[in-house]
């Protein structure tokens, strides 16, 4: 089903390298907005740590709010890199080839992102390596194993130590071509970074072997990530809503929801700013778009579940968050909101083939997605730490403060940047990844009939 | 040293009057900031020990009782166990520990606390200037960022334990913690004996005969917390039988 034009290795390396050593005007002033409201953010963050956390909206019942949504958000985001990469790799989907490396540095950089904000939510960040490392310094004290908040750290830095090590190998064929096509100090980084890429047959064996080696063993980890985030809030006994024992599948199905939505946003972005219509292809937002009702209606069945197991029980504090969750004031509104764009609007939508294969409505179904997986996160964490427990005579409800906004508004931004920067250094589809995909599909006469040049063993 | 001692108290709803002495005793003692109406509004009012009012009956009929609520320095303590740097802690006294140095402020012991009894300091504590000379020396004042409850007033228990069995060489017990004026904030200044605090443990000391009350429950006990405060439950002579409970 592979619909491109054979373009040459000449083409290809013109084409894919544009973002390295073209410098358009549209890419910087785009870089330079993003980079204003990262700005921003930091000031927000910045006053926040200077002055207590009392300048959020946070209170006393509902003392986790918008950072910590934001931080399962990223952190479900990040989760776009492996679904796509090292699993599409194990089942050499062909299709996989422009989406994988935007999808593992859209994964490097949103979870770098997300482990930001607990770190800056905490009420004295500078204290941060009392709990992140698992080293005593001069205290005596490890930190408590029992606590997520330790399991997290160590989870998060395995899944980043792993990704990066997971495009550095797919990025090394790539910075040898760079390094052929630059000079002066620019040749001697990527010489450096290449390190010593020739592209002898051994090097690309040992490439393939650490490749597929990578994507079986980030596995586990990639499951493992968002259901340690899911168990600092199933850990908590005491929260209706919080305390459920399903939530580590459900979280990862939605982090793979939002996530492969995410990289769909994205590589039409790139598409459009860089002018990759010859890569970027409809049929390649045709297969992710048919991959995402799958993911969406496996998320919708652990969704229900969620919810039946909380009302299953009958008991009075939970049916009353739950009632709250979905009727109560503003979280009703919010739910609705939620459900519709995160499953009833842009499934439905997913099922024709011309909406698949439309990038106008792919990136609005896609930002749809994600604008519910937000909300959804936050109907989660806000309402069952607003209504506690029945008696405590302590419920409250919670409001971002403008600082919490800016903060947020800020992550998406340096999520985009960083992005965009990683595309000024190092191309953003792997062009060796390209160029198999067109050995694969080069033809040979043999007799009168045309056959595959290259026939791959399975 | 001798046998292990375990904190617990016990607080008799019948005699509870709602007067919140106990509140105000804490106040003074634990160097809390005076709570003003803005932070009650916002939600960020500081009372390590508070009283919560439930309205009982249907109007005319209606009746106010009040429950004391302080930290439950509970056997099985949801905080403690998610607290990553040690910060809460069970002591060998049966007390649910909070380290101020240590905490970091992730509020996560906050969210699993059932009874709502851990603060949070949002922003650095504040007196009139007139207030300063007057903090408690024994207390530490506490920083931004961090958590902070109910103690069981632990610096008196340890004055006890330094000046009757240091230096004294006596033992401390009911008698001993009454005549030093030991007791907890809280207790001391109850004018109705509402609150009984002492060693659980001595089978002959005041908690543990009043623990042994047939009126007696804990506070959330179905989450398996196990808590070292017990309550007395406020008995009713008028009651109608089916109200009974």
């Amino acid at each position: 089903m592979q619909e491109g034009k054979i373009l040459g290795y000449r083409r290809i390396n013109r084409d894919l390298l544009r973002g390295v050593f073209e410098n358009p005007v549209k890419y910087w002033a785009i870089v330079l907005f993003l980079g204003l409201v990262v700005l921003f953010a930091v000031g927000a963050a910045g006053f926040m740590v200077n002055r207590g956390i009392g300048v959020t909206g946070l209170n006393r019942p509902v003392f986790w709010g918008f950072l910590i949504t934001n931080f399962v958000f990223w952190i479900g985001i990040s989760h776009a890199g492996v679904m796509l990469s090292a699993i599409l790799r194990l089942s050499k989907a062909e299709w996989r080839r422009p989406a994988t490396r935007a999808a593992e540095v859209l994964t490097i950089f949103s979870l770098m992102t997300a482990v930001l904000m607990p770190f800056i939510h905490t009420g004295r960040p500078w204290r941060l390596m009392y709990w992140v490392f698992p080293y005593d310094f001069s205290r005596g004290i490890w930190p408590d194993i029992r606590s997520p908040l330790v399991w997290d750290p160590s989870a998060v830095n395995t899944y980043l130590l792993s990704s990066i090590l997971f495009v550095f190998i797919a990025l090394v064929p790539d910075l040898a071509v760079i390094r052929d096509r630059s000079s002066g100090i620019r040749r001697i980084a990527y010489s450096v970074l290449s390190l010593g890429w020739r592209g002898t047959p051994r090097q690309w064996k040992l490439q393939a072997i650490a490749g597929i080696l990578l994507s079986a063993l980030i596995l586990p980890v990639f499951v493992s990530v968002h259901s340690i985030v899911s168990w600092d809030f199933g850990m908590a006994v005491s929260v209706n809503s919080w305390h459920s024992t399903i939530f580590a599948p459900y979280f990862v199905i939605g982090a793979v929801h939002s996530g492969v939505s995410g990289v769909v946003t994205v590589m039409i972005f790139m598409r459009w700013l860089f002018g990759w219509e010859e890569y970027v292809r409809r049929e390649h937002i045709d297969a992710l778009g048919r991959l995402l009702i799958v993911i969406a209606i496996a998320w919708f069945y652990f969704f229900a579940m969620e919810f039946l197991f909380g009302i299953y029980g009958q008991e009075g504090d939970e049916l009353a968050t739950r009632s709250l969750q979905i009727f109560g004031h503003p979280w009703g509104w919010l739910f609705l909101t939620f459900i519709i764009t995160a499953f009833f609007f842009p499934v439905p939508l997913w099922l024709f083939r011309n909406v698949r294969r439309s990038f106008l409505w792919m990136t609005i179904t896609t930002i749809s997605v994600n604008v519910g997986m937000w909300l959804e996160r936050f109907i989660i964490i806000v309402p069952g730490l607003a209504r506690k427990q029945i008696f405590t005579q302590s419920w409250y409800t919670y409001a971002p403060s403008p600082i919490e906004i800016m903060i947020v508004a800020g992550t998406f931004a340096l999520v985009l940047m960083l992005f965009l920067l990683f595309a000024k250094v190092f191309p953003l589809i792997p062009i060796f990844d390209i160029k198999e995909g067109q050995i694969l599909t080069d033809e040979i006469k043999v007799g009168r009939r045309r056959v595959p040049a290259v026939i791959r063993e399975e | 040293m001798a046998e292990t001692k375990k904190w617990a108290m016990v607080i008799d709803l019948d005699r509870c009057t709602g007067c919140q002495a106990c509140v105000v005793a804490c106040q003074a003692e634990n160097n809390i900031p005076i709570n003003e109406e803005k932070d009650f509004l916002s939600r960020r009012a500081k009372q390590w020990i508070r009283i919560d009012r439930v309205w009982e009956g249907t109007w005319p009929n209606v009746k106010a009782r009040f429950i004391p609520v302080l930290c439950q320095h509970c056997e099985n303590a949801p905080c403690e166990p998610v607290c990553p740097v040690y910060a809460t802690y069970h002591n060998s006294q049966g007390l649910n520990v909070q380290v101020y140095n240590r905490c970091v402020g992730t509020r996560y012991c906050a969210n699993n606390c059932p009874y709502q009894v851990r603060f949070f300091n949002f922003h650095d504590p504040e007196w009139p200037d007139t207030f300063w000379n007057q903090l408690n020396p024994d207390v530490t004042v506490r920083s931004r960022g961090i958590m902070e409850k109910c103690t069981f007033c632990i610096q008196r228990i340890r004055r006890a334990e330094r000046t009757i069995e240091g230096r004294d060489g006596g033992k401390v017990n009911d008698q001993s913690l009454k005549a030093g004026n030991y007791m907890p904030a809280c207790v001391n200044a109850c004018p109705t004996n509402t609150l009984t605090f002492g060693d659980i443990n001595d089978p002959n000391s005041d908690v543990s005969r009043r623990a042994r009350d047939p009126r007696h429950y804990k506070l959330l006990d179905h989450i398996g917390t196990s808590p070292s405060v017990i309550y007395l439950k406020k008995v009713d002579p008028n009651a109608p039988e089916e109200e009974a409970h």
